[in-house]
């Protein structure tokens, strides 16, 4: 039948039409095979090499290992700073999209306070780079684990076990250690300009003052490196290789930490310094800066409000009083003055005033301390009771350019090079200075008044207590100036050497033998019969000392200054500086109280403890164990 | 003795009469490379491949029942069924279970459902039905309403949101269009509308939008968020080299870098760890695959066979390159898996169950007319 055929032959054509177009679908789906074969062939063969490389840096990561500290000790042997382990809990803020979602979650199951945030914020915002940051430290066994439980929930979050550095005398002896704190980018700055930055890629802390910072090379050793096999969270999975990591040397101070707690015993939180050397080598036996801090606060990393209460304290408790501070060396100046004297030929042993309470200078008078002067005073009375009438003449005698010329070899106005970052200048007043120091032609212009009351260490006299200590401990040490050191000596742990900080001779200041002698014999009679000598009665040693009163406010003249009228932080300022035993002396040092009052009130009986301690072994009530000791009883009349 | 012999004998050949051993043998060879991949991506969780083995055994007992039905009743079903379909996609949009979030399950009793799975097969049945009821005389309108019940079904799975199961219900729609005979004009015309309406398109784009479209041409542009993926695949591809770096030794895969290494990623790891031979092995086997299915369409009898022979096989293509597209980084990344290499229940028993009707679309002899 026709439509039969016709229909037949429709089928045909359309399974044609069919066949045709199955077979372009062939050809397309060859051809689409061909693009990904292609694409295999460039990935696999063409770029191999490339992504190998890629799959071995996505998998092994270089781990620096973080050396442990070292630590720091007393001469004793004493641990002063140690390392304790903590577990941390830490935050690659950098790997996480919702900083604050995180925080919220990990609230849930452990404690974070607000300070605990805030310090947070503090660090990403100063941190170095990618790093990761602690959210909380010292967690509790419980914490960690139920922190462990739930591990997974936290991407980028783990628990760390870290070292952590610790202060166990907490307020004793802040301002010698110092602390640690995190690297900063100022101080990351600084290890990349010294080229050092490389060791320091496991280090979280670096000393910021203190021995902590100044001897910072030795005590941090050498970082270690790891190479680790990762996951792509960035977890360890198995160790290829391992460089272990050198710890830092210990550093051991000259410091005997039983006469620093008397020391700061001794301020009972007044604010001062005290510098005590061994003037033979110039090692220093005590440090203090009252009022002192907790160096613990600042390790991992001090919340905002301890900061502010420390920072805004008028008593100014982070200050370094001891290197950092400047105060007028008052009558303290007088020994080292009728040194100059002696040296200069201007005055003799006998040379002697008759003090009649003032000194006249250009129609201006100049007075002394005691109303009505000493009467007939020579040159060891002058400083057996602190004439200031004989040294207003010595002064003018002098000029000041003899003085100057003759304090700087004393170290006056110069740093001393002690082994702590942050010393001052101090002042050592010449017209010089005074030219270098003001700019207007006026105020440059040096006025001969000026130079007398230099004599008695006030006008621009301005030095650091360690400056006076210095001072004193080269004079007890015969003129032999040996750099202050705190640091002693440092071991390396790996490979047991010990290396000594040889004791630095710094100069031999030119005076005569007897002169010296004859100062030091006057410094004896101080303490013996002079104005020390209610600080030092019944003293089972010999000492030289010498007090000082430095003003902080100016006097007008013919102006009296009557303590109970001047508001506390106006009175005077109270200094002593002493060496002892007078024959061969072991110890000298310098004491200020500010707003102390007279030096004989507040500074020598707080020089005399140090002294009782470090000769005598004689421990002031308060820090004595046993309190029947028969000294401690002496010591309460 | 000799009788039950010959009974056993008579049903297991009856039992395997359906069964095409081309395509079984295809299969079967992907089903192996897939279960040893995923043993290596899986060395956290072992029991993934027990489950997958199970997910095996159900998908190849629906395939041999598919295999058994004949394509009369394809035809009387089509209708229903994708009915059944749309309705269930309708359900999903007002009613469905949010996972990921994107919502595709339904809840039917004690079991969770993905509605949009089913129609990757319902839509290439109902337009091969619709299109064979007008055989010979299938004029432009024929091919407009058919271009309606393609765009429906995946208009509504794209907005779930799946792309990757919307692309592969419009492919095999789009197929089944092709398989029709619709004008090459028309085709041409399409792709040309296609492409001038990207210009404009673009302009209405918001620019998170605009973004994320660039990123997936350069995923550099964001390593550690949508380009992610990318980045780490092509990374455990290439390090692959010619031979793989040995099963269970891929560290891409082992270390976790690869994400989706058991789903839809799993190419990567296979390709990691056998290079570029294992590849070539894997395309040999798809090759076959698909050349055994589009030689039974060319060969079935009737207009409905052939369209829907044609269209399934043309969506294992669809399957396989998109997905080794994507891991390879020259395709953007939508949700497509390994076809029966890839871990997961529902797509397999799909895959399977399209190899079943091919395999019933053969039995049919062809009529000699007369």
């Amino acid at each position: 039948m026709y439509p039969e055929a016709a229909q037949l032959k429709d089928r045909e054509r359309e399974l044609h039409h069919f066949q045709l177009r199955v077979g372009i679908a062939a050809l397309a789906v060859l051809a689409a095979f061909a693009v990904l074969f292609a694409r295999f062939l460039y990935l696999q063969v063409v770029q191999h090499e490339q992504y190998a490389a890629r799959a071995e840096e996505n998998r092994i990561s270089i781990v620096p290992l973080a050396p442990n500290r070292g630590l720091i000790l007393d001469r004793n042997g004493v641990v002063l700073a140690r390392n304790y382990s903590a577990y941390t809990l830490e935050i690659a803020t950098w790997r996480l999209r919702d900083l604050e979602r995180t925080l919220a979650e990990l609230s849930e199951i452990i404690d974070i306070q607000p300070r605990d945030r805030s310090r947070l914020k503090r660090l990403v915002s100063d941190a170095r780079n990618a790093e990761s940051l602690p959210i909380r430290t010292r967690l509790s066994d419980e914490e960690v684990a139920r922190f462990a439980a739930n591990r997974y929930r936290f991407p980028g979050v783990e628990i760390k076990a870290r070292l952590f550095r610790q202060y166990p005398f907490g307020e004793t002896a802040p301002h010698v250690l110092g602390y640690i704190g995190r690297i900063s980018q100022r101080d990351q700055q600084r290890l990349e300009e010294a080229g050092v930055d490389a060791n320091y890629r496991g280090s979280d802390f670096i000393g910021k003052a203190g021995i902590e910072a100044s001897y910072q090379d030795d005590l941090h050793g050498t970082t270690g490196f790891e190479q680790v096999e990762i996951d792509a969270g960035g977890r360890a999975v198995r160790t290829l290789s391992r460089t272990p990591a050198q710890p830092g040397n210990n550093v051991t101070l000259s410091i005997d930490m039983r006469l620093q707690r008397v020391a700061e015993h001794a301020f009972h939180g007044r604010r001062g310094a005290l510098v005590a050397i061994e003037p033979a080598t110039g090692s220093v036996l005590a440090f203090v800066s009252s009022p002192g801090f907790d160096p613990n606060l600042f390790v991992d990393g001090i919340d905002p409000a301890n900061w502010a209460e420390l920072n805004n304290s008028p008593d100014r408790p982070l200050n370094n009083r001891a290197i950092a501070g400047v105060y007028p060396p008052g009558s303290t100046f007088k020994p080292y003055m009728a040194l100059a004297a002696l040296e200069a030929g201007k005055r003799r042993y006998n040379s002697t005033i008759v003090d009649p309470g003032y000194f006249e200078f250009g129609g201006r008078r100049f007075h002394d301390s005691k109303k009505g002067g000493n009467g007939v005073v020579d040159l060891y009375k002058s400083i057996v009771l602190s004439s200031d009438t004989y040294y207003y003449m010595v002064a003018n005698d002098l000029g000041i350019d003899a003085i100057a010329g003759f304090m700087k070899h004393f170290g006056f106005g110069a740093r001393t090079g002690i082994d702590l970052d942050g010393e001052s200048t101090g002042v050592l007043p010449s017209p010089e200075w005074k030219t270098k120091r003001f700019r207007q032609r006026e105020q440059q212009k040096w006025y001969a008044g000026e130079t007398i009351s230099i004599g008695i260490g006030q006008g621009y006299n301005a030095y650091t207590p360690v400056q006076l200590a210095l001072a004193v401990a080269t004079l007890a040490n015969n003129g032999v100036m040996f750099r202050p050191r705190l640091a002693l000596y440092v071991d390396n742990l790996r490979t047991g050497e010990r290396r000594y900080f040889e004791p630095q001779p710094v100069r031999q200041v030119p005076v005569k033998p007897e002169h010296l002698e004859f100062v030091k014999r006057a410094m004896a009679g101080v303490n013996r019969e002079g104005t020390g000598r209610r600080a030092f009665a019944d003293a089972q040693y010999t000492s030289g000392g010498k007090t000082g009163t430095a003003q902080v406010v100016g006097l007008k003249q013919g102006e009296r200054y009557v303590e109970s009228k001047v508001a506390e932080r106006l009175r005077d300022h109270s200094l002593f500086i002493v060496f002892a035993p007078v024959e061969n002396p072991r110890i000298a040092l310098a004491v200020l109280v500010e707003n102390g009052g007279f030096g004989a009130r507040a500074a020598a009986p707080l020089a005399r403890m140090v002294l009782d301690y470090h000769l005598l072994g004689k421990l002031p009530e308060a820090l004595a164990p046993e309190p029947e000791e028969p000294e401690a009883e002496e010591e309460s009349d | 003795m000799d009788s039950a012999l010959q009974q056993v004998r008579r049903f297991s050949a009856s039992a395997v009469e359906g069964l095409d051993a081309t395509l079984l043998f295809a299969t079967v060879a992907l089903a192996a490379i897939g279960l040893a991949a995923l043993y290596s991506a899986s060395f956290d969780a072992p029991s993934r491949v027990t489950g997958q083995v199970a997910n095996l055994a159900v998908a190849f007992a629906a395939m041999w029942l598919a295999s058994r039905v004949r394509s009369e009743l394809l035809m009387r079903a089509a209708l229903p069924i994708y009915l059944l379909g749309f309705v269930l996609l309708v359900g999903v949009a007002l009613y469905g279970e949010t996972v990921n979030g994107a919502r595709r399950w339904l809840y039917v009793g004690v079991t969770r459902f993905q509605p949009s799975e089913m129609m990757k097969l319902a839509l290439p049945i109902m337009l091969a039905w619709f299109f064979a009821r007008n055989e010979g005389a299938l004029k432009f309108r024929d091919f407009a309403i058919g271009a309606v019940l393609v765009a429906l079904p995946v208009l509504l799975i794209a907005r779930q949101p799946d792309l990757g199961t919307a692309v592969l219900v419009a492919a095999a729609g789009a197929y089944v269009i092709y398989f029709a005979g619709i004008g090459w004009r028309i085709i041409a015309s399409v792709g040309a509308l296609g492409v001038a309406s990207l210009v404009p398109l673009w302009g209405l784009l918001h620019e998170y939008q605009r973004k994320r479209i660039l990123t997936l041409l350069d995923p550099t542009q964001d390593p550690l968020g949508a380009g992610y993926h990318t980045i780490q695949s092509t990374i455990a591809v290439g390090s692959g080299g010619a031979f793989g770096k040995g099963w269970l030794q891929g560290t891409q895969a082992h270390l976790e870098f690869i994400p989706e290494r058991h789903t839809d990623f799993i190419f990567a790891v296979f390709s990691e760890e056998f290079g570029l031979l294992g590849n070539c092995i894997l395309l040999a086997f798809y090759t076959l695959l698909i050349g055994r299915g589009l030689v039974i369409a060319a060969q079935a009898v009737s207009f409905f066979s052939r369209l829907v022979a044609g269209a399934v096989t043309l969506m294992f293509f669809t399957y396989a390159f998109v997905n080794m597209g994507m891991v390879s980084g020259i395709l953007p990344i939508v949700g497509v898996p390994l076809p029966f290499v890839s871990y997961g229940g529902t797509a397999l028993v799909t895959l399977f169950l399209g190899v079943g009707i091919l395999m019933s679309l053969r039995r049919q002899k062809r009529l000699v007319p007369g």
